[in-house]
């Protein structure tokens, strides 16, 4: 194959120019102190100064909750959309909204949320009375959690939709009611689907800075608000590449735990 | 009885799924007909939202400019990534080929503001200027891998007879190339210039991170208007791009659903991809 060559050259050089080196240039910036000059500095500032780690701890913990309610939202979701007819055409429908830029339906939660919108008043209308909605930790998680529904729904559909019918059948032979035979048969069957859900999930709710800029109010409380800020506001590339270098651990720590065994056969 | 019930059951429930997903959308466009300038009070309906954008020259550059970009930086992304999936797939070393297709998913599953900020650094380190060239730069990098994944499966499918019939029939490389393998492959390669296309449009974090003063993409102004406040115009803007986006969806949908026999590997694939 001589022509390989001549086919792979471009590309190769992209995976050497755009993948390895930018990796490479964040680790190795995350070396680099205020002063320009090699040192852990940002490391240990980031394990002692407790406000980062404080920081961190609640990225996670949003990420987690985030991950939680679309879970929550999604798997009935997917299910009850398995057993409808035209399901693939519903579906559509659920992808349908990924393909709105994010930064508008942010700013529709704008509208919602705000002073007199109609989050508050339906709130007025069941009698709680008209609360501070925007700008709150809360309505960050909702808006991301609306945002990432879509992500989730999908996987899980698949894997649902993908379980051998006949499964389901023997176990209702075999004696088992519904509630026994979805936690034995079908749940652990579409656990994958679940795994590779809180994946697309739970990644990019540690990094949303849009959100929680324009939804969750001015501050930093997740790991991709807080390189942001370093990077362009305080220009302090090596404390927000020290950050990044620790957002990509905890992203493969999370895909570690949600990894599957069985994909190594391939 | 009971069965009728959970049927009942199942579709309110859906309906409240759909309710959630699509109101806050409807909720723009609708105050997008509004004359007051608020997203609260409906007072009458109007077009004038929409005759802002039409008048607003800045914001018809900036799209334009948004569209030239999507083009441009889909055309030769899907250059390169049909390259690599060519390439990838005469490698015939397994280890070797799980590697480079490792390598080339880091793209797809790392965060927007990592992928961001070291393109940032990079740009520097190499004393690119910050703006188009960085921006048209970044939007190929992160639109390659999924040009690939789009294009290999289609490779792995093809029946490699065929490719032996042309040789034995005097073909050189590049007739092969051109005769057998670009036809078979021409689904996949439309579908990663698709998903290339939208992946740019959509992109916000990445081009905020690079891009410098001169060079402004929809996104990125939309960011910088809705943190000033809301503005009608932007719900006019939104409906335009909401119809955009249904014409793209159903185009996709039309060039996907040529043979039903690639479906199932593609959803299989999509899969893969978002693991």
């Amino acid at each position: 194959m001589k022509t390989r060559g001549l086919y792979f050259s471009s590309y190769v050089l992209w995976l050497i120019f755009f993948v390895l080196a930018p990796v490479a240039l964040i680790l190795y910036q995350s070396f680099i102190g205020i002063n320009g000059h090699f040192t852990i500095d940002n490391y240990e500032n980031f394990f002692k100064v407790s406000a980062y780690l404080q920081m961190t701890f609640n990225s996670v913990l949003y990420a987690a909750l985030i991950t939680l309610i679309t879970l929550l939202v999604s798997y009935p979701t997917a299910y009850f959309l398995t057993k409808t007819k035209y399901k693939q055409l519903w579906l559509m429908l659920v992808i349908l909204p990924t393909w709105i830029n994010i930064l508008l339906k942010a700013y529709a939660f704008i509208g919602i949320f705000s002073q007199s919108g109609p989050a508050n008043n339906f709130l007025e209308w069941i009698g709680l009375g008209s609360h501070q909605l925007l700008f709150t930790n809360a309505s960050f998680m909702l808006v991301a959690a609306y945002i990432q529904l879509p992500f989730m729904i999908l996987p899980i559909f698949n894997a649902i939709d993908d379980l051998d019918e006949s499964l389901i059948n023997v176990s209702h032979d075999l004696g088992a009611n519904g509630f026994q035979t979805f936690w034995n048969v079908t749940f652990p069957l579409t656990l994958n689907g679940i795994k590779s859900g809180v994946q697309v999930v739970f990644i990019p709710s540690l990094s949303l800075f849009m959100l929680t800029r324009l939804i969750g109010g001015n501050k930093v409380i997740t790991l991709g608000t807080a390189i942001e800020e370093n990077f362009l506001v305080t220009q302090d590339w090596g404390m927000g590449s020290t950050i990044g270098v620790i957002l990509i651990v905890t992203m493969i720590l999370i895909m570690f735990l949600t990894g599957e065994k069985k994909r190594r056969r391939r | 009885m009971n069965n009728k019930k959970g049927h009942i059951g199942r579709n309110i429930y859906l309906v409240f799924v759909f309710l959630v997903l699509y109101l806050p959308i409807f909720y723009l466009i609708f105050y997008s007909f509004n004359s007051s300038g608020g997203m609260n009070h409906f007072s009458h309906f109007t077009w004038n939202n929409y005759k802002e954008i039409w008048a607003d020259q800045r914001l018809i550059l900036i799209t334009v400019q948004t569209f030239f970009l999507a083009f441009l930086s889909s055309l030769l992304a899907t250059i390169i990534g049909t390259s690599g999936a060519l390439g990838i797939y005469s490698v015939k070393n397994r280890q070797i080929r799980t590697l480079i297709l490792g390598l080339n998913n880091i793209l797809l599953v790392s965060p927007d503001v990592i992928i961001g900020s070291s393109f940032l650094i990079f740009f520097t380190v190499l004393g690119i200027n910050l703006g188009f060239t960085s921006v048209l730069l970044s939007h190929i990098a992160f639109s390659i891998p999924i040009v690939v994944l789009m294009v290999l499966p289609k490779l792995q499918e093809m029946n490699s007879s065929f490719i032996n019939a042309a040789q034995d029939l005097g073909a050189n490389q590049w007739e092969i190339l051109k005769g057998v393998i670009l036809p078979t492959i021409t689904p996949g390669i439309i579908a990663g210039y698709f998903m290339a296309f939208t992946y740019s449009l959509d992109d916000f974090a990445v081009t905020f991170f690079v891009t410098g003063n001169g060079f402004e993409t929809l996104s990125v102004e939309i960011y910088s208007r809705a943190r000033q406040g809301i503005s009608l115009e932007i719900n006019a803007l939104s409906a335009l791009m909401f119809l955009f986006s249904l014409v793209l969806v159903i185009g996709y949908y039309f060039i996907s659903r040529d043979s039903p026999k690639t479906n199932r590997r593609e959803k299989k694939m999509h899969q893969d991809l978002i693991r």
